[in-house]
């Protein structure tokens, strides 16, 4: 096990677990989780090891991912969604110096990134923005009516993205690392909803005014193929991986109890447990498989913008979002009511309630059309095992 | 495979198909934006972009390349590998010029 797992298994069940249900009644932003990820200086894990941080792999960062969201849903999406933006910046940034020094600063004051891809007149379709980069000299302004900027509040930088120049077309797009300093937020909508209340998804009105120079080199239609896209995918599916990982956990510790008090004989819920088990072990074959083709693919622009790439890390979404409610559905009817009830250790509801989520977030349905239409023009790769 | 040496059109087994020994340069060019007007999806006219122009600055888009691959598969009768179906690709009517010319090439060789 690497180090970063260990650290994030450590915070998980020390402090997120301890955390989770306010986290969730209050719908708050999981500050101790958080205090405690600074505190191992774990919001640095992927920032190269010469700036400041822990050089981690995708496969590390996931894997710690999988570890907070065992014991708190919403601390381990946060944290994956971090690492997006850090992803972004190390894979495509490197050779600015604006971007380079918010790297070493990212693991120096443990700075937490958040983004600004939605926006209210283009819904949840990020590859097209309405807003635009409007320069003046070395200076740029930016207005974004962004519809949903999680964890806004807490977050020391932000991610936008936006139209290249007010002249582009609405897919010309660019991303803009906004510090606090820059911007300036004005909420427009709350989040009260069923799961992942501790995301704090909140809308809200973005003005920022910065240096020309903190717009990311590459167009974001080149970080979103390479970087965004995959990684998103990968440190998503890991975050309700964890969820389904703990759902069976709860599961397999009730069947247990009922064997203890019955010496002798497999209770009958065992089956259902035995499912469960079947169909997390499927969802992680699909993580890791994703994550073996990323680290394949890794450091090629020509592998990491092929169809086939692209619809493994699409379908990779689909599948394991799927996936968990299937978990959680056959561990709620392993456990029974004990599992349906709020008040027991085998309590499954807010499994439940934070799984619906992994469908909406960049709808199935969104996916599964922009595959379709690829699928046109696919061909049979030529990598192993295609 | 032998190619025709002139356009053809109209014939029933291969309406809509242009097929080329050698075609110049500016030929290909002024097929690929025909297929780019009808195909691309742009935000700009394409007779109105140079060669080396980025298409993703003037509107194309990741959906927009499909369309544009099937356009440009039957209009030349090739067939894009999996290799070149990339961004890259279809950056710019130049680089599209480049594919086409390097298949057509091979399926002539």
């Amino acid at each position: 096990m690497t180090g970063l797992s260990t650290q994030a298994r450590s915070v998980g069940a020390g402090v997120a677990a301890v955390h989770a249900a306010s986290v969730d009644r209050d719908a708050r932003f999981p500050s101790e989780a958080f205090a405690a990820l600074r505190g191992e200086r774990l919001l640095g894990a992927l920032v190269p090891v010469e700036l400041g941080g822990g050089g981690a792999s995708l496969f590390d960062v996931a894997s710690a991912c999988h570890a907070l969201a065992r014991h708190c849903a919403s601390t381990g999406m946060i944290y994956a969604m971090h690492q997006i933006q850090v992803a972004c910046l190390v894979n495509h940034a490197q050779a600015s110096p604006w971007h380079r020094a918010l790297l070493a600063r990212i693991a120096d004051e443990q700075l937490l990134l958040a983004s600004a891809t939605t926006e209210a007149e283009t819904g949840g379709d990020i590859r097209n923005s309405v807003c635009a980069v409007r320069a003046e000299g070395e200076r740029f302004t930016l207005a974004k009516n962004a519809s949903v900027i999680s964890y806004g509040d807490a977050a020391d930088v932000i991610l936008v993205t936006a139209r290249r120049t007010p002249d582009s077309p609405s897919s010309d797009q660019v991303l803009v690392a906004v510090t606090k300093a820059d911007c300036r937020l004005e909420k427009t909508t709350g989040w009260d909803t069923l799961g992942m209340r501790g995301t704090c998804s909140d809308g809200y009105r973005l003005e920022a005014a910065g240096e020309l120079a903190q717009v990311l080199p590459l167009p974001f239609a080149d970080m979103s193929a390479q970087t965004m896209l995959p990684v998103t995918h990968i440190v998503w599916s890991a975050v309700w991986l964890g969820i389904a990982a703990d759902a069976v956990s709860r599961a397999r510790a009730y069947v247990r109890a009922e064997a203890k008090r019955k010496p002798g004989t497999t209770p009958p819920s065992a089956l259902r447990l035995a499912e469960a088990t079947t169909k997390l072990q499927q969802m992680k074959a699909s993580v890791l498989t994703a994550i073996r083709q990323y680290e394949l693919a890794c450091g090629s622009p020509e592998l990491l913008t092929t169809l086939s790439f692209a619809t493994a890390m699409g379908t990779l979404k689909v599948a394991t979002s799927e996936m968990v409610l299937e978990v959680v559905d056959r561990a709620i009817r392993t456990c029974g009511l004990s599992g349906y009830r709020n008040d027991t250790p085998y309590s499954l509801g807010r499994h439940l309630r934070d799984a619906q989520s992994a469908a909406l977030m960049i709808g199935n349905d969104r996916i599964m059309s922009h595959t379709a239409n690829q699928l046109l023009v696919q061909r049979d790769g030529s990598g192993p095992f295609e | 495979m032998q190619r025709n040496l002139t356009p053809m059109d109209g014939g029933a087994s291969n309406a809509g198909v242009v097929a080329f020994a050698d075609p110049s340069d500016d030929a290909l060019i002024e097929d690929i934006r025909a297929v780019l007007a009808d195909c691309g999806g742009l935000a700009v006219e394409p007779a109105r972009l140079a060669p080396e122009d980025d298409l993703y600055t003037a509107g194309l888009t990741s959906h927009g390349c499909v369309g544009l691959m099937l356009g440009l598969e039957e209009r030349f009768d090739v067939e894009f590998p999996e290799k070149l179906l990339n961004r890259r690709t279809f950056e710019s009517i130049a680089a599209i010029r480049d594919a086409v010319r390097g298949l057509l090439d091979g399926a002539a060789a």
